[in-house]
């Protein structure tokens, strides 16, 4: 045995050692992925250009080499694709599940490479993969051509911004190094990818496994004058010149260590800084001029794009986390409704209505899809109608979002243009969209300052408003509650208005079916209905199924604090369908009515609603009585508040 | 005149950033001080992100009371020296059942004072996210892990359903108990680590230098005999030879290479020569192919 801690002396010297360094130091960076179809031979690719840039290291080779003969897939030969699946899940399957981030450099360029997995039901990885990258190389076996995840995998990498791709035609032995078969598939990806955007295109055959043209020109293919893959990496200009574009500094985190500073701090996003620039805050318009660009080694000259800094602005001017410094000649946009390319990441699927938190670099709102225009079918770029947005899926959306924010296309800017969507229940990312336009309407719409207001015209009725939001299985007994206590609040003065499913189903919402999207949306009309009511000073009962909590939730935060109440009509399952009253159960449990709450279709009961009626074996009256037990302590409880301030 | 960044230049700012956007989003983060060269950068960068404020959150040192003596002394210098909040932390019951790696093996060991200490700590207190100098470049299993790693309330990894990480827009909400693993130096190298420390002086534990020191031949590697809780084997002698360490971690565990670099620029020319992988002198990491993942999944960084 070799005693494996005993290193080669260091024969550089010192002087080496310094001039090695500052060569390094002058190299460009390149960051890309490699993508395609499952079995395209990505891992394989990057394991070869690990090893033909020798990254690979003495154990981690004799690693490589057992693990080859376990989980291995090439017979005795080293199985390159291990190297990059460093799951175990991964490496038992024999798949990649999730991206891989390796480095290598050569004497001209360092990369940073993303291995993204092939299979559709992991594209959003592929996704995370290429969102940093600027360059794609999208593999093909030679053998398949060009399949639905090659469409897929470059109609994303175009979506996202890259603008560079290698046409790596894989496995170019298993064809005979034929070159037919190498320009027909160069053929139909140049027809496929013609509205892609890209700018460059650079098809290059070769064999990932024995390393025909990757870092070494192939013998087998004389007819191939193109470069190898390394070269072409080495010498391709990717640079999007964002210094060009106007200067753009989302505000990350205000930095106030004592009365004395106060500094903003983030990263330029497009554009440089210097002191004694005026700079615009974008949402409020306010000017000033960059005093000071702090940083740890000295105050600097200068800030440009990709610099994290911290700015001291001249005046006191309001900035917080999410509003951006901005040129004053060339400002973003800021509205608060726009149209954008979204992918879908999440099983659940996009529901137009639902509520989502709207993420950019550094702003956070909530925001709705308010329309989904259509869906992008990745074989054949087809617009298609669609009600909701599957996982993988791509379409183009117009969206409302609570509060402003302030971007830029982002075609023009991708730092800028850019958002995550998440959900509110399981904080998953479940989307990522690209900004295309703002939507005019945002910029003329604007709410008019009435002097009667909520508070008067509820004053008025000598009531406080509220929102009595019953949800429960068909049968559980909300109607019959909800008449009873309508009944009770008119008799004791207060101004009403019940909300009824079915009722409103006939009129406002009567082009709405029983899909999760027309749920959705049903939900959402009543809500702002609702809403309206009360802020014309009403107690607004609404009795809906209303299944989903996220649904609820976003009820909940239309209205102002404490007016939402939920009341939760508790009648389990099998009594709700013993009681039947309108025969839907008989039907549903038949399988006539489809979508059916409880049965094809789920209630997710709330899990702290304001009020719990449990209604199994108590009357109507007395879960009344309750509803008005709770009501008469709220408003008391409020008129002590309200009175308590002046006197 | 303007002049695009270097490539440490561009490492370095996308560190900074994610310091400054867990400091923003979360309520109480910690960085996690291993005392290593990679926890040196990395509190090198946190002062930098913060400046002319301190970091906004306090540092925590786990302590398996097997680090080497040097270490602890460069920790506690280090915190006086920057003014930084250190939290010491040392599983307690680990102490008490006599847990080390000489008699329960590295895995034990490892498990017991390292990861579940690791979580006692952060739920003693309520650490909501917490930076780790690991690298993509340490092992395969990293290469896989997203800069904003999430945790369940368990502190586990589900490498199979990490959520998706768009440009530098990151998901920071988390649900009550939850927590995340934040990595700034996700995409440095380890010849990236160096050319940083040489550049903007950092300071860093002496025994990454070679120097003359009193080792131990045991089961292929150099094993720095720190004190006398290790005791030796029949045929077993102390030699004093002239070694450096790659990497450091639990004395008994972190393997020594025979080496004449004292000077940061021989470090980095014997890195360039270098044929075996920094992980290499690591005993933990032996075991199987997926041993750090396993113990990723546990709530190890």
């Amino acid at each position: 045995m070799t005693m494996r801690h005993i290193m080669a002396k260091s024969l550089a010297p010192t002087d080496d050692v310094r001039d090695y360094l500052a060569a390094q130091e002058k190299k460009s960076l390149l960051r890309f992925l490699t993508c395609g179809s499952v079995d395209d031979g990505k891992s394989t690719l990057i394991g070869r250009l690990l090893s033909d840039t020798k990254q690979i290291f003495e154990d981690q080779l004799a690693a490589l080499e057992r693990d080859s003969r376990k989980h291995g897939t090439t017979g005795d030969d080293i199985d390159f694709a291990l190297l990059v699946d460093g799951l175990e899940a991964e490496r038992e399957q024999g798949i990649t599940i999730d991206v891989a981030y390796r480095f290598f450099a050569t004497p001209k360029r360092k990369f940073i490479v993303a291995d993204t997995p092939g299979h559709e039901q992991y594209t959003r990885n592929m996704a995370t993969g290429a969102s940093t990258a600027d360059l794609a190389i999208v593999l093909i076996d030679a053998r398949q051509g060009v399949l639905r995840q090659t469409r897929r995998h470059s109609i994303i990498a175009s979506l996202l911004g890259i603008r560079h791709v290698v046409l790596a035609v894989n496995k170019i032995d298993l064809v005979d190094f034929d070159q037919a078969v190498f320009d027909r598939i160069v053929e139909d990806y140049g027809q496929f990818s013609r509205d892609l955007g890209f700018q460059t295109i650079v098809p290059i055959p070769m064999s990932a496994r024995y390393g025909d043209n990757v870092s070494r020109r192939s013998e087998s293919m004389e007819w191939y004058s193109g470069p190898t893959l390394i070269e072409h990496l080495e010498t391709v200009s990717v640079d999007e010149a964002m210094v060009e574009l106007p200067f753009r500094f989302p505000v990350q985190y205000v930095n106030r260590p004592n009365l004395d500073f106060r500094g903003f701090a983030g990263t330029v996003a497009s554009g440089s800084v210097a002191p004694g620039d005026e700079v615009v805050v974008a949402k409020s318009g306010k000017s000033s001029r960059v005093k000071r660009i702090v940083s740890y080694g000295g105050d600097l000259a200068q800030a440009a794009v990709g610099q994290a800094v911290t700015l001291v602005l001249d005046d006191e001017v309001e900035i917080s986390r999410g509003n951006m410094l901005v040129s004053p000649a060339a400002r973003p946009q800021v509205a608060d409704q726009f149209a954008a390319n979204i992918v879908w990441f999440d099983e659940h699927a996009l529901l137009p209505g639902r509520s989502y938190i709207l993420r950019t670099e550094t702003d956070q709102t909530s925001a709705t899809v308010t329309d989904l225009k259509y869906r992008i079918n990745v074989n054949d770029f087809a617009h298609e109608a669609a009600k909701s947005l599957e996982m993988n899926e791509v379409g183009i959306c117009n969206i409302s979002t609570r509060t402003p924010i302030a971007f830029d296309p982002f075609a023009e800017n991708r730092t800028t243009g850019a958002f995550i969507l998440i959900d509110r229940i399981s904080n998953a990312t479940v989307g990522a969209g690209m900004i295309l336009h703002s939507l005019r309407r945002a910029e003329n719409i604007h709410w008019q300052s009435l002097d009667v207001g909520k508070r008067v015209r509820a004053d008025m009725k000598n009531q406080r408003p509220a929102v009595f939001w019953f949800t429960g299985l068909s049968g559980s007994g909300k109607s019959t509650i909800a008449n009873l206590f309508e009944k009770k609040l008119f008799a004791t003065g207060r101004h009403t208005y019940i909300l009824d499913g079915d009722n409103v189903r006939h009129g406002l919402n009567r082009d709405l079916g029983f899909t999760d999207a027309d749920r959705v949306e049903n939900i959402r009309r009543v809500a702002e209905v609702a809403r309206l009511m009360a802020d014309a000073g009403l107690v607004v009962i609404v009795s809906f199924i209303s299944p989903f909590s996220a649904e609820r939730r976003m009820a909940r935060e239309l209205m102002a604090d404490g007016e939402f109440i939920e009341v939760f009509v508790d009648t389990p399952f099998e009594e709700c369908a013993r009681r039947d009253p309108k025969g839907l159960y008989a039907r549903a449990l038949n399988g006539e009515i489809k979508n059916f709450t409880g049965v094809d279709s789920p209630y997710e009961a709330p899990e702290t609603p304001e009020i719990h009626l449990r209604t199994l074996g108590k009357s109507a009256e007395e879960m009344v009585d309750a509803l008005e037990h709770w009501l008469n302590e709220r408003d008391i409880a409020e008129d002590q508040y309200d009175s308590g301030g002046g006197i | 005149m303007t002049t695009a960044l270097t490539h440490l230049q561009r490492l370095e700012a996308e560190s900074i950033h994610i310091f400054r956007e867990v400091a923003a989003a979360f309520a109480k983060p910690v960085m996690l001080y291993s005392v290593g060269k990679d926890s040196s950068v990395l509190m090198h960068l946190a002062m930098k992100a913060f400046y002319p404020a301190k970091p906004p959150f306090p540092f925590l040192h786990v302590d398996t009371t097997w680090k080497f003596r040097e270490m602890i002394a460069f920790r506690d210098q280090m915190a006086q020296k920057l003014g930084f909040d250190l939290l010491v932390h040392v599983n307690e019951d680990g102490v008490r059942d006599n847990i080390n790696p000489f008699d329960h093996g590295s895995n034990t060991h490892t498990h017991v004072m390292k990861t579940v200490a690791l979580r006692q700590a952060l739920d003693k207190y309520g650490f909501d996210a917490a930076f780790g100098g690991a690298r993509r470049d340490e092992e395969k299993s990293r290469a896989k892990e997203r800069i904003f790693s999430f945790r369940n309330a368990q502190h586990v990894w589900d490498p199979k359903n990490q959520r998706p990480e768009m440009w530098k827009i990151f998901n920071t909400r988390i649900a009550s108990g939850e927590s995340i693993r934040v990595f700034p130096l996700s995409n440095w190298t380890e010849l990236d680590i160096w050319q940083y420390i040489l550049q903007e002086s950092i300071p860093i534990v002496p025994l990454y230098f070679a120097k003359e020191r009193p080792v131990v031949e045991r089961d292929g590697m150099l094993i720095l005999r720190d004190d006398d809780r290790m005791k030796l084997r029949p045929g077993e002698t102390v030699e004093n030879r002239l070694v450096r360490f790659r990497t450091l971690g639990c004395y008994p565990l972190t393997g020594a290479i025979e080496s004449d670099a004292d000077t940061l620029e021989a470090i980095v020319g014997e890195m360039l020569t270098a044929r075996t992988s920094e992980r290499q002198g690591r005993l933990i990491d032996r075991d199987e192919a997926g041993s750090m993942e396993k113990k990723k999944r546990e709530g190890y960084f």
